[in-house]
Order: structure tokens, then C-alpha cells, then sequence
């Protein structure tokens, strides 16, 4: 149950992820970003992160992606043109690319003990709250980062009505 | 049943569950149209739908087979797959959320809850999850109709929705901290104790919350007096003036199913959900056993039809906003309002532990 739902989501978000790329309209992208957000937190969601899954939900796919939509919208950006690219693009990203999955994966299978790991659904089975174990960590040992990633978040929206007020 | 494992057992049973309640849902938003209908034809001093069946009460069944037979037209310059997906988004988005409701007492049959679909322990937060993800279907649909009312009404119900949701979402955060956990069914059980002085709007103090709440729930079902992205005056219909037949219908029963998913939340969270006002003065075994599991379900309903009565009798009375004033209201006075209510109650519960 637990593998046929990793399957499922794991292939829909690499598709997602795909259809993103593939996509000519920027519309089309964005909404292909909303269905691998949304396979993410199922995938969560199945390694016991409830928490976590809800909140991609609701900050990721909910809040800022309908923004990404919302200016897409306004712009009335159109379909773009296909063109060949650079050489140096296809050259350098393909092995680019390869090079940082083969390294990606080298650092998490050797240092898997140091990591720890989970069982696919190893969570589900008994019902455990992880929000209260979450809020005990960040309100007592992170609870200095949390207010300053806070402040920091203020002053970027600061920052943005200051840039975005018209001059009086 | 003897003979069937545990998994299948559940497995049976959850197909029941979810098959019931979709046509109780759809049957309940069938006749909160119609209720609404004669409602507010009452309130004007006129009769409402009248001629089909007994006191109009068939008029539902004829809405849905005008609906059907009527031509289905698909704009040439509309963005066709989006324009077919976004109805769909919408409708399944608003029934949806239904599914983490408790709309009963705690029954169990084999282990399996039967009063609720799924108990989750983040229920309040998949409800919130899955209203965010309900604007996409309004978005897109005024986007991909390539029309300019339905984008201005898209863009005003999308606005309009994220700010209220902050202002939604922050006013039940009282609740969440009184009952100590999101799980639904643990928030109604948190108001169980001495009856309707320990709902959280009476003894748990929250009224406050719930004033917020109400109000951002009308604007985050687009309802009056926040029903701007349909202010038939400015914008024809705002977002689905070019949806006809059965895709207008799905966007109108997403309507009327936000409704009543919002007014289950206000009836569970403020209301103690199935619980009886008077508390154990009747005791818990009272009237048998299929009674004593039936009378939380009539409480609840009851509850939800009142919250439906009132969300119908506001918009037979109150005019509609201006743009400016709405966001003005959501932003400046209920999320401040709802972060004060926030300080207050954590302080009493604070003091008092």
C-alpha cells in the first residue's frame, strides 16, 4: 500500500517536474510546479511527516504558487518561442547535471547511517503527533533562528512596499 | 462478516462511508439552492419556487435537467484544457473537505468510525490546505475563458480569498490552543463537558474568533456582502460568464458545497459539533441505542442549517461592499483583531495553567 503510493507520487512528480520543463506556456509550467509540490507532500505525508505535508499545501501550493498564477495572469505572458539554445548550455549542463546526481547520490548512500532513514509508512502505523515535538524544538533549542528567519521575512516585506509605493 | 479480514472490513465499510455522504452532500447543496431560493424570496415579501411538486420542493430535480440539456458551449478563444479543468478543480476542492468532518457521535462498528470518513489527526489543517488550493479552480477559469469580466472576477475572488484566509486562519488558532490538538474530533471533544457553557464561543471565550471567522468565511465563499467577483452590476457574472450547461453547475454547487463545508467548521469549532447543548442533562443512553447515535447527528444539523439560514438572511439584507473597503476590512481591521485574540487567549491559558 505504503510502496504503491510512493510509486505513484514519486512518478507523478518527476513527470510534473518534466511537463515543467517541456511546457511552452508559462501557465502550464506553474501548474505543473503545483502537482509536484502536491506529490511532495503526499510523499510526506507516507514517511509519517504530517506536519510538513500540510504545510507545503498550504504555504507552497496554496500561497505562493496561486501568486506565481496570479502574476502569470496580469502579465498576460504568451506562449514562448522554441529556439535551439546555446552549445555551451548542452555541452556543460547535460554532464553538469549528471555529475551533481552521481555526487547527490554518492554523499547520501554513504553517509546513510549519519543521515538515518525511515521506513517507507514505518510512521503510519501508529499514531504519533509529530506537531507537538515540532513546536517543543522550535519554541525552546530553535527558538532564536525562528525569530530571526521571522525578522528577516519582515524586513523583505518591508523592503517590498517601500520599492512598490509611489512617490508621493 | 465474520469471514472478512480487518483491512477488508474497513475497506467496505470506508466505501460506504464516502459513498453516503457525497450523496447526502450533493443532496443537501440540491436543497440549500432551493432553500435559499424560497428564504429569500420570504425576506423580499414574494413566494419563491413554487409550482414544481409540493411547495417547490421538486425544484431542484428540474434545475439539474435544465442544466443537463442545455447546450454546452466552449469559446473558440478559451484556453481549452484549463477551461474544462477549472470546474472540476473547484467542485472537487469543495467536496473534498467534507471528508475529515465528524458529523456524529464517537459509534464504532468492527473498529471502524462511522460517523466520519477519516479522523486525521491535522484535520483543521487539510480543511485549510484544501480551500487553498480551491482558488486555483476560480483563477484559471477566469483566465482561461479569455474574457475580460471573468478575469477582473478571478482576479477580485483570488485577491479576495488570500487575504481572508490569513484572517480565517489565524482566528482559529484560539481553538486549536484550547483543545491542544488539530484533530477535529479531539477539538469537538475538548466542548463536550458541561454542554453549550463549554462551546468554545460561550465558556471557551473565543466569540471574538468566531465573529472573525464568520465574516472571513463569507468572503472566502464569495458570498454576500463580499460577493464581488460576481457583482452582476460590474461584471456580467465575474468568472464563469462563459461557462453554460453542466460546467456553470459544477461551479455553482461548489458555491453552495463551500457553504455548508464552512458552516460544519463553524458548528465544530465553536459549537461543539455534535455535541447537545444541554449537556448530560438527558443521560447517555437515552432513548436506546439507534436514538442516543441519531440525536448528535440532528444537533449537528441542525447547527449547519442555522449557520445556512444565516449566511441566506445576510444576503438578503446587506448591500454589497466596495472593493477598497473589503481589503481595508480584511487587512486592517480583522487580521490585527484576530492576532489580538490570538495574544489574549494564549495569555489566559498561560495564567490559568
Amino acid at each position: 500500500m505504503q510502496l504503491a503510493l510512493f510509486l505513484i507520487f514519486g512518478g507523478l512528480a518527476v513527470a510534473g517536474a518534466l511537463n515543467l520543463l517541456l511546457q511552452r506556456h508559462p501557465i502550464n509550467s506553474a501548474l505543473s510546479l503545483v502537482v509536484v509540490m502536491m506529490s511532495l507532500a503526499v510523499l510526506y505525508w507516507s514517511l509519517g511527516a504530517e506536519f510538513l505535508a500540510a504545510s507545503q499545501v498550504i504555504v507552497y501550493s496554496g500561497a505562493i504558487m496561486v501568486f506565481f498564477v496570479f502574476v502569470i495572469m496580469l502579465l498576460n505572458a504568451g506562449e514562448e518561442e522554441r529556439t535551439t539554445g546555446s552549445r555551451a548550455a548542452y555541452l556543460v549542463g547535460f554532464p553538469g547535471a549528471a555529475a551533481i546526481f552521481c555526487l547527490l547520490s554518492f554523499v547520501f548512500l554513504s553517509e546513510r547511517k549519519a543521515l538515518g532513514y525511515t521506513n517507507i509508512g514505518g510512521y503510519l502505523n501508529h499514531v504519533t503527533s509529530n506537531i507537538s515535538e515540532i513546536s517543543t524544538i522550535l519554541f525552546t533549542k530553535l527558538l532564536l533562528p525562528f525569530e530571526v528567519t521571522s525578522i528577516l521575512i519582515l524586513v523583505a516585506i518591508l523592503g517590498a512596499v517601500v520599492l512598490a509605493r509611489k512617490e508621493q | 462478516m465474520s469471514h472478512l479480514s480487518p483491512f477488508q472490513t474497513f475497506l467496505l465499510l470506508s466505501i460506504l462511508k464516502v459513498a453516503v455522504v457525497t450523496v447526502l452532500t450533493l443532496m443537501a447543496v440540491a436543497y440549500t439552492v432551493l432553500l435559499e431560493r424560497k428564504f429569500l424570496g420570504r425576506i423580499q415579501n414574494r413566494w419563491g419556487p413554487s409550482r414544481v411538486g409540493p411547495f417547490g420542493l421538486m425544484q431542484p430535480m428540474a434545475d439539474g435537467i435544465k442544466l443537463f440539456l442545455k447546450e454546452d458551449l466552449l469559446p473558440i478563444a478559451a484556453e481549452r484544457p484549463l477551461f474544462i479543468a477549472a470546474p472540476i478543480i473547484a467542485l472537487t476542492c469543495a467536496l473534498i473537505s467534507i471528508a475529515v468532518v465528524p458529523f456524529g457521535g464517537m459509534q464504532t462498528v468492527k473498529g471502524v468510525e462511522m460517523f466520519n470518513i477519516a479522523d486525521l489527526n491535522i484535520g483543521l489543517l487539510v480543511i485549510l490546505g484544501i480551500t487553498s488550493i480551491g482558488v486555483y479552480g476560480i483563477a484559471l477559469s477566469g483566465w482561461s475563458s479569455n474574457n475580460k469580466f471573468s478575469l477582473l472576477g478571478s482576479l477580485r475572488a483570488t485577491s479576495q480569498m488570500i487575504s481572508y484566509e490569513l484572517a480565517l486562519g489565524l482566528s482559529l488558532v484560539g481553538v486549536v490552543l484550547h483543545a491542544q490538538s488539530l484533530s477535529l474530533r479531539d477539538i469537538v471533544n475538548s466542548q463536550g463537558a458541561h454542554g453549550a457553557w463549554s462551546w468554545n464561543i460561550l465558556g471557551g471565550g473565543q466569540i471574538v474568533a468566531f465573529f472573525i471567522y464568520i465574516m472571513a468565511a463569507y468572503a472566502e465563499t464569495n458570498r454576500a456582502p463580499f460577493d464581488l467577483p460576481e457583482a452582476e452590476s460590474e461584471l456580467v457574472a465575474g468568472y464563469h460568464t462563459e461557462y453554460s450547461s453542466m460546467k456553470f453547475a459544477m461551479f455553482f454547487m461548489a458555491e453552495y458545497a463551500n457553504m455548508i463545508t464552512v458552516s460544519c467548521v463553524a458548528s465544530l469549532l465553536f459549537f461543539g459539533g455534535a455535541s447537545s447543548p444541554l449537556g448530560h442533562l438527558l443521560p447517555a443512553d437515552f432513548g436506546g441505542p439507534i436514538l442516543s447515535a441519531i440525536f448528535p447527528i440532528l444537533w449537528f444539523v441542525a447547527k449547519v442549517l442555522a449557520f445556512l439560514l444565516l449566511f441566506i438572511w445576510v444576503r438578503g439584507t446587506l448591500p454589497r461592499f466596495r472593493y477598497d473597503q473589503l481589503m481595508s476590512f480584511g487587512w486592517k481591521f480583522l487580521l490585527p483583531l484576530a492576532m489580538a485574540n490570538i495574544i489574549v487567549t494564549s495569555l489566559v491559558i498561560a495564567l490559568r495553567s
